[in-house]
């Protein structure tokens, strides 16, 4: 008989961590159908590599799951249509980000799928495909790592030469504040996860999968212990509530007490991590053939009416989600996509959900402005916070002074730009800001 | 609310609640405990060095800022109030206006101000201010009045438990005589002893450390571990020669150990960054503390053996770096 997650000691990282309140306030929302808009954006690159390239012209009839950008090379990947309809304008627009990028326009009319892709609910244990059959469908279906990354996943699931993975971990953290989309899906379709963790360890060819889940998820960690009580290869793993725990490098020394040396991937210590989103939209893709044309998305704030979490389709404008949620709040100041530590501030609220949109968080104008900043008062607080052991203080300073020479030596590429020296200044020093503003240049020095 | 009012900015987009102000008030709210057993054994006294300190030191702050620097005064970010609270608990509760005077504007005005301000300073300001005062009125700064509830300003005055030694084993006397002159170890601890007006009573300052590791102010390593090496390494002196030496736990409970452990030694400014580097400059404090009170001149050398080290805090925080993420040798 195998331990009962309970019974588990709670792991966590090493290194640094903040506790910022968790104001998971929509956690008790189930996941919901958001309307179809009336038109969707649905932008060709949402991923990291090469954009896709326009299989569609304007005019086009196109039904939901069809390819509409065709990946370009192995480390792309596809872009299909989230509805039915007509391809309207293809043109530049902003993404969350700020950048413009190439985008395909349809205008949504009825909700037509491709015959091919099985809609219905029902669980599909057996896995009939072998790995690299498994490669290619998780590729054709457009699949990218969905905790905001955006790494094609069909690329990590090949094992590169020469190299052997012993350890899956599935990351089911979600240490953002607010943020609630992985858990609902983790509460409300654990089994098809399960599945789609047996196709992971399958087309990794690993015997052993760890499923990370922070213990302010009592219930999804509860679930998935039940389901996997006769399970010898998989387990969950309670960890202690710490940002940013759903760091790759951080979940990993957290789970298996191992460090990804700098400059290298997780699987140079045998490890491959998939997000729980990613890992239900593996299942969907290799079972139901169905590519990534939806995801959960928490729409949330303070203010918000009715927080939520929304099965979104790729491409609707935020707004959308918004009104669906309450509308924008009257003491709305800043409407960020993403969890209010990592996440981007949007101007628009056109701009579109993207396959790595894991929630949109409207924050009152009075949480808005930066308070007064201070000197530093060297209290330490930041070093403290650094899960990569760096010192944000001193990078500051030297990021001020222009001295990427001596950033690169202090290892300001290792930051993660998880936030939490910001976080945590007590003189509201704006570190990351100037931390980034160091990196970029001492990526230019090469 | 229209859309383009919509403010942008990098993450992360939310924030601790800790702010400088808020640690400066949790600072001095971590110093009432020890204030108010000083009002207990002094009385006004400690009221009246406290106030004036405070105002001395803050009117030091806003008028160099406003007449001097001709910029705004920065005495709202409440640290020239705790460098004045930490002055006045570094002297006698007896001290003279004038003294008080001179001492605020060497430690803010030299101590700080000249550096730069809130952030910039390499020593101490309060410990600046209290050395200058200790080496230019040697006579007012070492005339403790004793303790004993008293409300008028005027008490009786002697000497230290670590004067009384000091003198005593000069004299050739032996350490288990001096201590049948001295209060007992419970006195000491709840702080029925003569000396400066914050540093007596152990129990106050500890309740202090414990609300300052409670509110995440200050982290452990600086005043444990300062507080350790002087027990320990008293320790072993008391253990070669006890009648040479006094034990232990009288010098941790006696002098500015506590004060200095917990509230001077802590400053964040002049301590180190890195946990590894505060527990250096700790063990620095507490090896100067007890070298400087079994062979120096002076009976105690807590205020020099921060100060000392508060000079090697840049050499500290350039050598010992924090453990890096996944860049083991």
């Amino acid at each position: 008989m195998k331990n009962r997650a309970f019974d588990k000691e709670l792991k966590t990282f090493r290194l640094g961590g903040v506790h910022p309140q968790d104001n998971k306030l929509s956690a008790s929302a189930p996941l919901a159908q958001l309307p179809l808009p009336k038109q969707v954006t649905i932008p060709i690159i949402q991923h990291i590599g090469a954009p896709a390239k326009v299989v569609v012209q304007r005019g086009d009839t196109v039904k939901v799951g069809q390819v509409i950008a065709q990946h370009e090379g192995f480390i792309s990947s596809n872009i299909h249509a989230s509805c039915s309809g007509r391809i309207g304008i293809i043109e530049e627009v902003m993404d969350s980000s700020g950048f413009k990028h190439l985008a395909v326009n349809i205008r949504v009319k009825g909700d037509d799928w491709l015959e091919t892709i099985d809609r219905t609910d029902t669980l599909v244990e057996e896995i009939s495909l072998s790995r690299d059959e498994i490669v290619a469908r998780v590729m054709e279906a457009g699949v990218v790592g969905m905790g905001g990354a955006g790494f094609p996943s069909h690329a990590k699931i090949k094992v590169p030469e020469g190299k052997t993975i012993d350890t899956l971990i599935i990351n089911g953290v979600e240490c953002e504040p607010y943020l609630t989309a992985d858990h609902r899906l983790m509460l409300e379709k654990p089994r098809e996860i399960i599945v789609g963790v047996r196709i992971l360890m399958r087309a990794l060819g690993v015997s052993r999968a760890i499923i990370g889940i922070e213990d302010n998820k009592h219930d999804a960690i509860e679930l998935f212990d039940e389901w996997l009580r006769e399970d010898k290869q998989i387990e969950v793993q309670p960890l202690e509530v710490q940002y940013p725990q759903g760091g790759e490098k951080q979940l990993i020394q957290a789970v298996l007490d191992r460090e990804v040396p700098s400059g290298r991937l997780p699987a140079d210590v045998g490890v491959i991590v998939h997000n729980v989103g990613t890992t239900f939209a593996i299942y969907e893709a290799v079972q139901k053939n169905k590519p990534l044309v939806e995801r959960v998305v928490t729409v949330t704030g303070k203010d918000v009416k009715q927080p939520s979490n929304f099965w979104v389709r790729i491409g609707t404008p935020v707004i959308e989600l918004i009104t669906a949620a309450g509308g924008l709040p009257e003491s709305t100041g800043k409407v960020v996509s993403g969890g209010p530590m990592m996440g981007k501030a949007i101007a628009d609220l056109e701009v579109p959900v993207a396959k790595g949109t894991s929630g949109i968080l409207m924050i009152a104008q009075a949480e808005t402005k930066r308070a007064e900043e201070y000197n530093c008062v060297h209290c330490g607080k930041c070093i403290e916070a650094c899960p990569m052991g760096l010192e944000p203080y001193r990078l500051l300073l030297l990021s001020k002074a222009g001295q990427s020479e001596k950033s690169k030596r202090e290892n300001v590429l290792d930051c993660i730009e998880c936030g939490s020296c910001s976080f945590v200044c007590p003189s509201n020093r704006p570190i990351l800001d100037y931390i980034r503003l160091s990196k970029t240049k001492v990526k230019k020095l090469k | 609310m229209s859309q383009s009012l919509l403010t942008v900015a990098p993450s992360p987009h939310i924030h601790t609640e800790l702010t400088i102000p808020q640690v400066m008030r949790g600072v001095i709210i971590a110093m009432v405990p020890a204030l108010l057993v000083s009002v207990y054994n002094f009385g006004l006294g400690a009221v009246y060095v406290t106030g004036l300190s405070i105002l001395f030191c803050a009117g030091a702050e806003w008028a160099i800022c406003k007449f001097l620097l001709k910029r705004e005064p920065t005495i709202t970010d409440g640290s020239a109030v705790i460098t004045g609270m930490l002055l006045a608990f570094n002297v006698p509760s007896n001290l003279p206006w004038y003294i008080i005077l001179i001492g605020s504007l060497v430690s803010v005005g030299i101590g700080k101000m000249s550096f730069g301000g809130l952030g910039n300073n390499p020593f101490n300001p309060a410990l600046v201010g209290r050395v200058f005062l200790l080496l230019s009125f040697p006579v007012e700064m070492t005339s403790w009045p004793q303790a004993v509830a008293t409300w008028s300003l005027d008490g009786t005055t002697g000497a230290t438990p670590l004067g009384i030694l000091k003198d005593g084993l000069r004299a050739g006397e032996t350490v288990p005589a001096l201590m049948q002159q001295m209060p007992s170890y419970t006195d000491f601890f709840f702080g029925f002893q003569g000396g400066s007006l914050g540093e007596m009573s152990a129990f106050a300052l500890l309740i202090g450390l414990g609300y300052m590791l409670y509110r995440k102010i200050i982290t452990w390593h600086i005043p444990v571990t300062m507080i350790a090496t002087v027990f320990v390494m008293t320790g072993i002196f008391w253990f070669i020669d006890p009648t040479r030496f006094a034990s232990p736990l009288f010098h941790v409970l006696t002098g500015g150990v506590m004060l200095g452990a917990i509230f001077m030694a802590t400053d964040y400014v002049t301590s180190p960054v890195s946990h590894k580097g505060m527990i250096v400059f700790a063990i620095g404090c507490g090896v100067l503390t007890v070298l400087i009170r079994l062979f120096g001149a002076y009976p105690e050398g807590v205020s020099f053996a921060i100060l000392i080290m508060n000079a090697f805090v840049p050499l500290i925080n350039t050598y010992l770096k924090p453990v890096r993420y996944g860049r083991k040798k």
